[in-house]
């Protein structure tokens, strides 16, 4: 296996990793960090038409109160290092959203000034295509990504410091 | 004997009202602000250098992502800088209809303007109000283009497409019920003690200031100077409608704002009048050199495909020459002087953003003044780093 899991799968610990996934899928935090082009309509999925909260995603404006970034807009080297501040001061668990073409593969921008998608430096968990996505395109993604979480393993035994975090291969 | 020091500290780029990413390096005496030095270039994606190796057809796309709150005003910019050079007569079904969108771009890019501007400020329920009604521009702009935000709808000579027939109708109920919703915002704001105590004196400039540093749009007109290009340097048949250009008195946030709330009635106005003067005809100018065929030629035809292939990948030739062409977009002037030396590319293509030069007043606006109200200044400038760093 290759999986650190000193718990091991049984009833129990599987039952409180459900627990455990439930709730971090439902109170994703993100980052308040837009970029670019979608960060609009990140905000306009956050605003009355498409409402967020009812999924339980607040967004949080320092990196210590969230578990999620979405990387909304075009990535620049010189906006590069900030960004990896930013998400080396979030703590575990994590996860990245790339949010449209430009944070997914640098977009129509193959300049010199362009990182080309956000891969290069951060380990995306959701690619959302589109420019910019539609807010629909990004509460589908962030429901992936709620799909992602339900399915990790050992989510309970990681927070107390007993093995990692890892999601089966499927079979 | 006690001796003071400034403080420097650093604000953005990640910082949830800076507006994007736009990074200050403040001197503050205790919470008084010294110095503002902004940094840009953090959104820098190199669209001027881009648009030296594309066709002046496919430059459009680029266009959109620059100030990305209003990217048919920034299509009107481009297109229009074109069109000068290449001497095209568009007609007057789709200069009626480009009127429409850039005035409903307006409300568009307001609405974003009074959301942000408003919940950095503290008055969260403004930003669900404005975005509620953002969404039905969005849908119009979606009925016209198949696109929310980047529409790229403009083409040179015309427009890509005649708007559906239902677009009249829609545009029309919306425009309609908007100065009722703007009367909303106003309820909540414009006598609000707290909204009042935020704007009123903050971000004070002279109109000489104003002119000097070279604000345009609201910005300017928020300090009394009279200057709105659509009436001074009429385009695109500007000139035969009726609207009145908002001026403020004591050049503060306050008046920036009441201006801007004036620009968004005046804008239902023009939109009205555009959509009560549409009349059926052609949407794309008989210039075959320079525009698309129509599509049932491409589909029907062989000349029409070869015809439509030839524009699509070689674009067209433009005389040598300068061309420089300002519009009046919802933030101030927005320009486009094109270098072109003959080819099918322009050799230099210089974009004047007007969020850009209406940044330099931020040091003016806020020397003086709470580290506070800096956020405040920061928002009535009403920038977006897509245009300031290009």
């Amino acid at each position: 296996m290759g999986v650190d899991n000193p718990l091991g799968d049984n009833v129990i610990t599987t039952s409180l990793d459900l627990l455990v996934n439930w709730s971090r899928k439902s109170s994703i935090w993100p980052m308040t960090f837009g970029l670019a082009c979608c960060a609009i309509e990140m905000m306009a999925t956050g605003a009355s038409h498409n409402d967020l909260d009812r999924f339980g995603i607040i967004f949080r404006a320092s990196p210590r109160q969230s578990d999620c970034i979405i990387i909304a807009g075009t990535v620049t080297k010189k906006m590069l290092p900030v960004i990896k501040t930013v998400y080396e001061q979030m703590p575990e668990p994590k996860w990245v959203i790339a949010m449209g073409a430009c944070a997914c593969s640098g977009g129509i921008f193959d300049t010199y000034s362009v990182v080309q998608g956000i891969d290069e430096a951060l380990p995306v968990d959701v690619y959302i295509p589109g420019c910019p996505p539609r807010p629909e395109a990004l509460l589908f993604g962030l429901m992936k990504l709620q799909d992602k979480i339900m399915s990790e393993r050992n989510s309970f035994g990681s927070a107390i410091g007993l093995g990692e975090r890892y999601i089966p291969e499927a079979a | 004997m006690a001796t003071t020091e400034t403080m420097t500290l650093n604000m953005g780029p990640q910082h949830p009202s800076t507006h994007g990413v736009l990074r200050l390096v403040l001197e503050l005496d205790g919470e008084v602000v010294v110095k503002v030095t902004p940094h840009i270039g953090f959104l820098h994606r190199g669209v001027e250098k881009l648009s030296e190796h594309r066709t002046y057809h496919q430059i459009l796309p680029l266009t959109d992502r620059l100030d990305y709150l209003a990217p048919m005003s920034n299509n009107l910019g481009y297109i229009l800088a074109v069109e000068k050079l290449m001497a095209v007569e568009v007609p007057e079904r789709a200069e009626t209809i480009r009127i429409i969108m850039a005035e409903l771009t307006r409300l568009e890019s307001h609405l974003v303007w009074i959301a942000c501007h408003a919940l950095d400020i503290g008055a969260m329920t403004v930003f669900i109000y404005a975005f509620r009604e953002r969404e039905t521009v969005m849908e119009l702009y979606e009925l016209v283009s198949g696109a929310r935000m980047t529409s790229n709808f403009f083409r040179v000579g015309g427009l890509s497409q005649d708007v559906p027939d239902e677009f009249v109708k829609k545009a029309g109920d919306f425009i309609d019920s908007m100065p009722g919703y703007l009367d909303q915002y106003e309820g909540l704001l414009t006598t609000n003690p707290i909204w009042l105590k935020r704007t009123v004196g903050n971000g004070v400039i002279s109109a000489e200031d104003a002119i000097d540093i070279g604000l345009t749009g609201p910005a300017l007109r928020g300090s009394g100077v009279d200057w709105d290009l659509r009436r001074d340097n009429p385009y695109s048949g500007y000139e035969k409608y009726e609207f009145k250009v908002p001026t403020g008195e004591n050049c503060d946030t306050y008046d920036r704002y009441k201006v801007r709330l004036i620009e968004m009635r005046e804008a239902c106005k023009i939109v009205r009048q555009g959509l009560d003067r549409l009349k059926p005809g052609p949407v794309l100018a008989d210039c075959p050199q320079v525009c698309y065929p129509p599509k049932e030629n491409v589909y029907n035809s062989i000349e029409g495909l070869i015809h439509h292939f030839k524009i699509a990948s070689e674009g067209f030739a433009a005389p040598e020459g300068e061309v420089y062409h300002g519009v009046e977009a919802p933030k101030g002037e927005l320009g486009f002087y094109i270098v072109s030396d003959g080819g099918n590319m322009p050799e230099r293509l210089r974009i004047r953003p007007p969020s850009f030069v209406n940044l330099q007043a931020i040091e003016q606006m806020s020397v003086g003044s709470m580290i506070a109200d800096l956020v405040a200044v920061i928002g009535t400038l009403d920038i977006v780093l897509g245009e300031i760093d290009r």
